[in-house]
């Protein structure tokens, strides 16, 4: 996925941007609304995280100006404010959604998905491996005739090996991508997800492999 | 506590008072004038009565001599039964008549009749008299006629006219009364109005009165107003300042908090993952308790003045399940929203009961484990019940009343991060709605299932 974040303080930026990139993504970053409208002018961006006071502006006359263009590029903005009555107006305003400070990347991914996928611009966000088809957006799982959703956490952790085919995952890296910092996870927790999607993956052209006391890896059936 | 003054008493009493000073006047002028009136015409009448006794009064052979003209008495019967009683004196001796009336003011010039107010066989009378100098001596002979009336029908038409006057000043009066109260209510109509005006107002309308207002009303219009933006600018004011504190506040913890992730991915040691770990938690516990904190006070302050405004619960169920459903899902917990089609209106505070059932809704995603299912349902009868229900830890024999409490948090938690002021929350949302929090069991047997419980109004 592509990124673009607009954001003026830089610490905070540069953070959110290392964080995105290890989860595979593609980030700009711009510290101006008028360097974020140049970035948009020869980008196309799946997704834009908009902070609200910038040094040249209000981020929420951005959005007004991005809609009243008809620029639909989905939204989510980062807000200070978590009252009720912020949000209706910041959606009334024209984003998808909202996170505020400060914010749990899981949830951001969260909300990501979902925006993207009520947006129903969800479709070339896909990976495939051995003719399996991952949409990481719907979740969708597809291979010859068969196909299936996937369950939050079974599609994290899918994407995870789709992310590198071949590659070992250890046990506690997947349980970092998996569980939030708000649940307790075991390392039991892996085992029962694994399994699940060996299950899901039955009769498609990968499958994964348990690498004995270092984790696990996808490779073809 | 002492009752603050009216203005509409006020000026009702002053308008009634000023009518029954006049009613009681124009009673008492009626009542005179027309005694008054009455008297004049008995006197008239009784002097011409005496007067044509003078002219019938003839001398004959030095005796003065009187044939009486029944005519000058029988003018006097008009008056209803009011005896007639007559007098006349010769030099001092009764020549005919009542040797005993009284004549107590005997005239002293011709033809000038004189009038007294007498006691006579029990009765008060009134006489006339008159004196008339008779030619039958070289020197003539005073002869004095007097004329008397008893008063009874004199009494009778001035009782009647004073019963009349009375009752005309009496109507007159609650007319004026009547009159009045129109008045004080209609000059106090456009106050009323423009009372009703502010008072309509949601919690946050802070707009310039518009209503429109009568000269003398103006003043205090425009202090009303200029009060109004001084107090918008106040707010806005602390608006602004929680913005930019919320704002150079958090901005630095989600600084802390993303490097904190990133750190924690590249860490391999179990022990320092769990040191970033329960950073992260703490960072997120303050950072929850800061906007719950802010949640409070702004319902609070709602429930002051409650706005009533029309809304579809529905409506507002479904924006508040799509807003935490990316939590839920995290989890892989569905929301199941068992509601119906159709739209549930409902008069109440949008943003109130929004806060409420996202902090129902947000401890439920908490306290379930994952893979499993909350579902909210809505049931109408007598007062409408939204329940979330989860299939979590459940409440399992803990004191319920206290759990609605500020800050306090139940046994169950764990280490689930938590301010304990969600069901406070929830709590004041709906008794502002006049309604209450249920906490249960679920129906299921296992887990929580917090009920909205909301009277219409
Ligand atoms: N859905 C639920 N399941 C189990 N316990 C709950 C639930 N909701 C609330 N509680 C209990 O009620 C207490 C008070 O809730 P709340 O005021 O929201 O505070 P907290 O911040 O701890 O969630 C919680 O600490 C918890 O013990
Ligand atoms: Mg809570």
């Amino acid at each position: 996925m592509r990124y673009l974040l607009i954001e003026d303080n830089q610490k905070l930026a540069g953070a959110i941007v290392e964080r995105l990139q290890l989860d595979g993504h593609a980030v700009d970053h711009a510290d101006r609304l008028d360097a974020a409208s140049a970035c948009m002018d020869v980008a196309n961006y799946d997704l834009i995280l908009l902070d609200i006071m910038l040094p040249d502006g209000d981020g929420r006359d951005f959005l007004q100006r991005q809609r009243r263009a008809e620029k639909r590029t989905p939204v989510i903005v980062i807000t200070a404010r978590s009252a009720v009555s912020d949000r209706i107006s910041l959606l009334d305003l024209g984003a998808d959604d909202y996170i505020t400070k400060p914010f749990d990347f899981a949830e951001l991914e969260a909300r990501c998905r979902a925006v993207l996928r009520r947006q129903g611009g969800a479709a070339d966000n896909q990976k495939t491996f051995e003719g399996t088809v991952l949409n990481l957006t719907t979740g969708a799982l597809q291979f010859g005739d068969s196909s299936t959703n996937l369950r939050n956490r079974e599609l994290r952790l899918l994407e995870v090996f789709f992310a590198a085919p071949g590659q070992v995952f250890s046990k506690s890296h997947l349980i970092d991508r998996m569980f939030s910092f708000s649940d307790e996870a075991s390392e039991n927790a892996i085992e029962v997800y694994v399994a699940r999607l060996r299950k899901r993956l039955e009769g498609s052209g990968a499958r994964i492999e348990t690498v004995r006391g270092l984790g696990y890896r996808m490779i073809p059936a | 506590m002492k009752q603050p003054t009216s203005i509409r008493k006020r000026l009702f009493y002053q308008l009634a008072a000023v009518a029954a000073v006049l009613s009681l006047a124009f009673v008492l002028v009626v009542r005179g004038v027309a005694s008054q009136a009455a008297e004049g015409t008995q006197d008239d009448i009784l002097a011409a009565s005496a007067t044509a006794i003078a002219d019938s009064l003839t001398s004959e052979d030095g005796e003065v001599t009187l044939e009486l003209p029944y005519s000058a008495l029988s003018m006097l019967g008009t008056i209803n039964e009011d005896r007639v009683f007559y007098r006349v004196m010769v030099q001092g001796e009764t020549l005919t008549g009542y040797t005993d009336l009284p004549v107590t003011r005997s005239p002293r010039r011709l033809d000038t009749p004189t009038f007294s107010t007498e006691m006579y066989r029990g009765d008060e009378v009134r006489v006339a008299s008159v004196l008339r100098r008779v030619a039958n001596t070289a020197t003539g002979s005073e002869v004095v006629v007097s004329v008397a009336q008893t008063r009874s029908g004199l009494a009778a038409i001035s009782r009647s006219i004073t019963i009349t006057a009375t009752g005309v000043g009496l109507l007159f009066f609650l007319l004026a009364t009547t009159l009045s109260l129109l008045a004080a209510n209609s000059a106090l109509r456009p106050l009323r109005r423009m009372t009703g005006a502010v008072t309509r107002r949601g919690p946050s309308d802070l707009r310039p009165v518009t209503a429109e207002a009568p000269k003398e009303l103006v003043p205090l219009v425009d202090a009303l107003n200029s009060f109004m933006g001084r107090l918008r600018a106040s707010l806005s004011r602390t608006e602004d300042l929680i913005s930019e504190a919320a704002h150079r506040v958090r901005t630095p913890l989600a600084t802390v908090r993303t490097q904190a992730e990133v750190t924690h991915r590249k860490l391999n040691k179990p022990e320092h993952k769990k040191a970033i770990r329960d950073m992260i938690r703490a960072i997120d516990e303050s950072s929850r308790s800061a906007g719950q904190i802010l949640d409070h006070a702004m319902v609070t302050f709602r429930a002051d003045s409650l706005a009533l405004d029309p809304l579809d619960l529905i409506a507002l169920i479904n924006e508040t399940c799509d807003r935490l459903a990316p939590t839920a899902d995290l989890k892989d917990i569905a929301l199941l929203r068992e509601l119906p089609d159709s739209s549930v209106p409902f008069n109440g505070d949008g943003i109130m009961l929004q806060a409420a059932l996202h902090n129902i809704l947000d401890n439920a995603i908490k306290y379930s484990p994952e893979d499993s299912d909350i579902a909210v349902r809505i049931a109408s009868g007598a007062e409408l019940r939204v329940s979330i229900a989860d299939q979590g830890r459940g409440f399992g024999g803990m004191d319920l009343k206290d759990l609605t409490t500020r800050y306090s948090r139940g046994t169950n938690v764990g280490d689930v991060v938590g301010s304990g002021l969600g069901l406070t929350i929830a709590d004041e949302v709906a008794r502002a709605h006049g309604g209450r929090l249920e906490l249960s069991q679920s129906k299921e047997g296992q887990g929580a299932c917090v009920s909205l419980i909301l009277p219409y109004v």
